[in-house]
Order: structure tokens, then sequence, then C-alpha cells
């Protein structure tokens, strides 16, 4: 059953290794002159003033708890897919009135204006 | 094979755990929680339990992991390094860590407690596949957990536009 | 698998609300006017209630249970006789609603969309069959709950009224599903009558697993119903949320956390009565005495209403200790008086009170005799009640729960059970002596809207008919709980 999972560890182990070795290899070939304004965090930008990391307003947290609601949708969504074969005309059915209720939850936080990024 | 995989995963989720509890920095320690989320998801999957793999990837590698950094992003900056932890209280938390330790390790050793096994045993999911079975099951017999858990999520997005959103 | 197969007629009532709700969220953002979303959500309550109606009807004998969702849920006549119970405490919280919510500037339409949700989630946990769906629905019930208590967001008091609640809350459900998951490991599955037939195989031998996920099952009940002592955050979550919402949860809640518990307890878990009857004793006991002892020490009404509430879940449990018809007859009989007079009394609340809650101290109820004789009159029948005199509602759920505590040998919880409300009449008879023998300190009469009036009166109403004719009631209790006890 494992080997269901070859090319897939493949994948992982390729996906690993490619920056790995991109970077190494640019450590070994770049030449290394280093210099004040080179080591700066921003070599032709502005320099940051104050703390980089400043609190956020609450609303921003909507955006992230709606997008765990849809998430979590999508975990549904798998099996779903996966048994429609067996399922049939049924399961469509189902997974319609399991998005209509949800959908219904999207307009409400849409027209809320929840998913404006102010 | 199946043994190194395990030893290899299992290692990097302890190192994970413990760089999530010993990292100073709380984003740093969010980042490990991904790795160790992941590294689960990889166990999951060597037991044959390819759903929970994919929750355990889609709901906490993707979905918990952000909301911690949001909640990150909300606390004041500079502040998340204040805490003041009363000693015996690190004492207890020892305390609690060894006895479920030894709780898991006497089971896990003498096997004293043994459930009733239900209708779903090794062999069949292997035979139909865990997701498939789960989405079988999931709906037929299971349907109207699963409708609710649509109106549960319903509640969940309505709860969070009226505590959180400034004006409604 | 097919359509009918499902019975999707027996599950209409919970259908009607949840389709309420959402017309309700819908229609939210597209009208001005909010209160017309009120008799919308009355609309829909209504309509549930004349379908819970039609399935009772729908049986020759009223000995029936309609399994419906394969056997997820249940359409029998205790889950519609506690559908009656929720849809009046329902009905009475909407029209408590109405001007409530205008005067604390808090008119949102999501309010009654969360309350219909709220209240349906409670008639799924009175006809759920399933551990499954139990879990669900009282996730759908709490989540809305927790928001509603949140829901005056100006109100520093009322967000942290829902932080507490909400995190208790889920402290209780993560207890509540940890038993759960170790009932399924130890009898292999999640249905009610499965778990039955299970049990009955393996006759008086029992695992470790299924004593633990029954213990843990009983904390997560406790936290949800508050009994002493996992009822710490009753009284800061009911003082602080709105008034309106604490008259709806603390019935609403209390009742489906009963009604679930009522079905696991006596139809899935009767052959391990021996072992939770005595734990269930231990609770009533404390729940009472504690409920009432802290209540007398209060001076803000809406905190007395809260410890006298704890204090009410000792009783009914008492119904369920007894385990037998008498007792859930009792316990549903008394659900429904407490609808009426809790409600009831939290809306005499909300009539008193003024823009920010400020008149809730018990001075602020003197003279209102003679400022407003209607009002104090109708919160004089709640107290009355809620002490349990005679001939009103109260007495009569009081009367049978004791009386089947009896019965089934519990003399002495039954005894404590009488002292305890000896003991309340104390601080209920306090309110009525404030309202009429004490001078006012303030002339201003409440006004009285005319939704919150009729909230009050047909409060009054059921609890007065409810104590003069309480026979026709008990008859229709005794007839719900006939498929408990497979008859």
């Amino acid at each position: 059953m494992l080997s269901d999972y070859t090319f897939i560890g493949i994948f992982v182990v390729v996906a690993i290794a490619f920056p790995i070795i991109a970077l190494a290899l640019a450590f070994f070939v770049r030449p290394k002159k280093p210099d004040a304004v080179k080591s700066s965090t921003y070599e032709c930008g502005l320099e940051t003033i104050g703390e980089t990391w400043v609190q956020f307003r609450v609303q921003y947290y909507v955006y992230a708890l709606v997008f765990v609601v849809f998430d979590i949708e999508t975990v549904f969504l798998y099996p779903w897919a996966v048994a429609y074969n067996k399922l049939g005309l049924f399961a469509l059915v189902e997974m319609f009135i399991f998005l209509a209720i949800l959908v219904g939850g999207l307009i409400y936080a849409w027209r809320k204006g929840a998913l404006e990024w102010v | 094979m199946e043994l190194a995989l395990f030893v290899v995963l299992a290692v990097i989720a302890v190192i994970a755990a413990a760089g999530v509890v010993l990292s100073k920095k709380a984003a740093t320690g969010a980042l490990f929680l991904l790795l160790n989320f992941c590294t689960l998801a990889g166990l999951y999957i060597l037991l044959n339990a390819q759903f929970i793999a994919v929750a355990q990837v889609i709901i906490y590698a993707g979905a918990i992991v952000v909301l911690f950094l949001f909640v990150l992003m909300l606390l004041s900056p500079g502040k998340e390094e204040s805490q003041d932890r009363k000693p015996y209280i690190r004492v207890f938390a020892v305390f609690l860590a060894v006895l479920m330790l030894g709780e898991v390790g006497y089971v896990a050793f003498t096997g004293v407690l043994s459930g009733t096994p239900g209708q779903y045993t090794p062999e069949k999911i292997a035979e139909v596949g865990n997701v498939q079975a789960i989405g079988q099951v999931l709906f037929t017999d299971f349907l109207l957990p699963f409708e609710l858990a649509s109106v549960l999520l319903l509640v969940g997005i309505v709860g969070a536009v009226v505590l959180a959103k400034r004006e409604l | 698998m097919n359509i009918s197969s499902l019975n999707l007629t027996a599950i209409a009532p919970q259908i009607i609300i949840i389709i309420t709700a959402l017309v309700v969220l819908l229609a939210e953002l597209f009208t001005g006017r909010k209160s017309l979303l009120a008799y919308l959500s009355l609309l829909g309550i209504i309509v549930a209630a004349i379908a819970s109606w039609y399935i009772w009807n729908g049986t020759e004998q009223r000995l029936f249970a309609v399994p419906m969702f394969q056997t997820m849920a249940v359409a029998d006549g205790y889950s519609l006789f506690l559908n009656l119970v929720f849809l009046v405490t329902a009905a009475l919280s909407v029209l408590a609603s109405i001007n409530y919510l205008v005067r604390e500037r808090i008119n949102h339409g999501e309010y009654y969309a969360l309350l219909l949700l709220a209240t349906g989630g409670m008639m799924l946990m009175g006809s759920a069959t399933d551990l499954m769906t139990v879990f669900l629905a009282l996730e759908i019930l709490s989540i809305s709950l927790y928001v509603l208590a949140g829901f005056n967001r100006a109100d520093l008091k009322s967000g942290e009224s829902a932080l507490k609640y909400f995190l208790l809350g889920a402290f209780a459900s993560g207890f509540l599903l940890y038993g759960i998951a170790l009932i399924y490991g130890a009898t292999g599955t999640t249905n009610l009558a499965a778990i039955v037939d299970f049990l009955k195989g393996t006759g008086p031998m029992r695992g470790t697993y299924l004593f633990i996920g029954l213990g843990l099952l009983l904390v997560g009940f406790s936290f949800k119903i508050a009994l002493v002592p996992f009822h710490m955050w009753t009284p800061d979550v009911y003082e602080g949320a709105p008034t309106s919402v604490t008259a709806f949860m603390s019935v609403g809640a209390k009742a489906a956390g009963f009604a679930a518990l009522g079905r696991l307890l006596l139809y899935a878990f009767p052959t391990l009565l021996g072992d939770w009857v005595w734990a269930l004793a231990v609770l009533s006991v404390l729940t009472m005495t504690l409920g009432n002892l802290t209540a007398l020490a209060q001076t803000n009404v809406k905190r007395m209403l809260a410890y006298s509430s704890i204090a009410h879940a000792g009783y009914i449990l008492i119904g369920l200790i007894a385990a037998n018809e008498a007792g859930m007859a009792g316990v549903l009989f008394y659900l429904l008086a407490y609808a009426f007079m809790n409600v009831g009394a939290f809306a005499v609340v909300i009539a008193v009170g003024r823009e920010g809650e400020p008149n809730l101290e018990l001075s602020d109820y003197a003279g209102l005799g003679s400022r407003q004789p209607l009002l104090a009159a109708a919160m004089a029948v709640f107290m009355f009640s809620l002490a349990g005199v005679p001939p009103l509602a109260g007495f009569f759920g009081k009367l049978y729960i004791f009386s089947a505590a009896v019965q089934a040998g519990f003399v002495a919880l039954a005894i404590i059970g009488v002292l305890n409300s000896v003991v309340s009449a104390f601080f209920y008879l306090r309110v009525i002596v404030y309202m009429y023998m004490q001078k006012p300190i303030v002339e201003a009469r409440p006004v009285l809207a005319p939704p919150l009036a009729l909230a009050i009166a047909l409060a009054v109403l059921g609890t007065i008919g409810l104590g003069l004719l309480p026979t026709p009631f008990l008859t229709l209790a005794q007839q719900s709980i006939a498929m408990l006890f497979g008859a």
C-alpha cells in the first residue's frame, strides 16, 4: 500500500532538495564582499521607522474565521468527491443542500462587508 | 520501509513539538507547530488513515495555524514575551506530563483497555479505501449530522461577523 | 437509500425553524425594519408548533416513534413535548426582545437568526438518538448562545459574559466529546438503540471505557445545565448577557440539556442505573442547596434569578434520579412550567429596567405595586410560582417530581427538595415585599411596550393555567414519555 505513495515520496524529496541545492550552490559560487549598505535590510529601499510588528485591528480576524469555516467545508467535499461514483444523484442533492446553507452564510458575510480588507 | 519512515517522521514530530514549547518568539512556535502537524499527517498515512491525514493538513496545518498567526497579528508588538510564570506551575506541568506519559505507556504496553471493534475493521477499510468508506457512511447513515455540520458552520460565520465586525 | 426512508416530515419542525433562521438572516441584509424580522421569526415558530402538533396527531395511539435519517433522530412524544417547551420559550423571548433590543441599541436581525438557530439546536437535542446528533445539536445551540450572550458589544459585561461562557462551554464540550469517543470505543457504535442492544448482550459486565465515558458525559452535561460544582460560570454569564438572552438561555439551554440527558440515561443506559443515579443524587443535593443559599445573599434581581435557575436545575434533576415514568413526566411538566414562569420573570426585569440596565437592584422594585400594579401583580405570580406556592404551575411541577422521588424510594432527596423550596421562598417573597410594602424610591412608571406586555401576559396565563388545570398537561407529559421506557 505504501508503494502507492512512491510518486508523492519522490516529489517530497525533490521539493525539499531543490531549494537546498540551489542555495548551497549559490553559497559556494557567489563572491563574498559584504559592506554596510549591502547587508542592510533594504538595500535599495527606505529604512523602516519604528517596529515592523504593528498591531492589527480585530476586524481582520473575521477574515481568518470565515476562511476557517470554508476550509472545513472543503474537508467535507473531499470524501464526497471520492465516494461520488457509489452514491450518485442523492449525494449531489445532499451536497447541494450543504453548500446552499453555507452560501447563505457567505452572502451574509459578504453583504456585511466582512470580506473587505479595510 | 514503513518503520524507517515512521522513525524519521516521529523524530521530526518530536523535535517540532519541542520547538513549539521552547521557541522564544511566538511566530517561530507557530511555524514549528505547522511542521509538527505535517509530520502527524504523514504518520496518519502510515496508519492507512488517509482522510484524517488530509483533514489534518487542511484544518490544522491550514486553518488553525493561520488562526494562530492572525492572533499574533492582533497582539500588541513586543508584548508577546512578557510571561510571568510562577515556578509551581512549571512543576505542576511537568508532573502532569509525566503522569500522562505513564498512562499512555501503561495502556500501550499492557493493553488492559480493549474496546469493541465497530463494523469498519482495518481489513474492510483496506478493501474499499479509507476515504471512500468515510464518504459512503457520511452521506448515507450520517446524513443528518453532515447537514447539521453545515448549520453549525453557518452559526460560526454569523458569530464571527456579529462579534468582530465594527458596525453591523 | 431513498428520500422516503429519511422521513423528512418527522423532522419538519426543526427544518422549519432552521429555514426561518436562514430567511431572517438574509432578510436582515435587505430590510431596515428589524422588528419585521421578529414577527417573521414568530411566524416560523408558530408554523413549527403547528407541524409538531400534526406529527403528534399523526398516529392513532401516541406510543409511536418515527425514526429518521437512519435512526439519527426520532420524532416521538418526548421530542414533540419538548418542542412545545422550546417553542414557547423562543416565542416568549422573541416577544420580550423586540423593544428591549431597540432600547439597548442592539437592534440587529442576527439576533433573531441566532435565537432561531439555537432553538433548532434545542429541538434537535430533544429528538437526537445518536451521540453524533446530540453533540452537533448541542454545539449549534451553544455557539449561538455564546454569541447571543455577547450581543451587546458596547457593554463590557456582555463581552465578559460571552467570553466566560465560551471558554467554559468549550471546555465542557471537550469533556462531552471525549466521553462520546470512549463510549464509542467501548460499544463500537454511537447509536443509542445499538448501545442498548450492546448493553443487553454484555449483561452486568461493563468495560472501563464505558464507565469513564459515561462519567465524562455526565460532567459535560453538568456544565451545560449548570449543576454544582460545575456552575461557576452561570451567575456572571446570566448577569452580563442581555436580559432577553438570559431569559432564553436560562430556560432553553437547561431544558435541552435535560432533554438529551434524560434520553441518554433512561433510554440508552438504564442498565447502568445503579452507577449514575448516586452521582446525580449528590449533584442534585449540592445544586439545590448551594443555589438557594447563594440566592439568599443577592440584592441584584438578575443575579438572584441566575442562582435560582441553578437551584431549579437541582429540583428537575430529582425527576431524572427517580428514573420512573412519574419522574420523567414530572420533569417534562416542570420544564414547561419553568419556561413560562422564568421567561416571565425575566420579562418583568426587562420592563423595570432602562437603557444600560441600571435598574436591576431589589430597591428598584420598591413600590412597584403602586407605580405599575399590573406589572407588579405579574411579577408576584412568577415569584410565587418559582417558590412553589399552590395553585401555580411551579407547585405542581415540584409536587410531581418530589412524589415520583418518594415512589422510587428517594425519600431523603424529596425532603431535601422540600426544605430547599422553603429556603427559596424567602428570597422570592422578598421581591414581593419590596414591591408592595416598601415606599418607592423613584416615582417613574415603567413603560410597557405592547409586545413585552403580551409576553408577560402569556407567561402569566401559562403559569396560572398550568396551575389551575395541571391534569391535561400532565397526561400529555405521561403519554410523551412512554417511548423512553420502551412501552
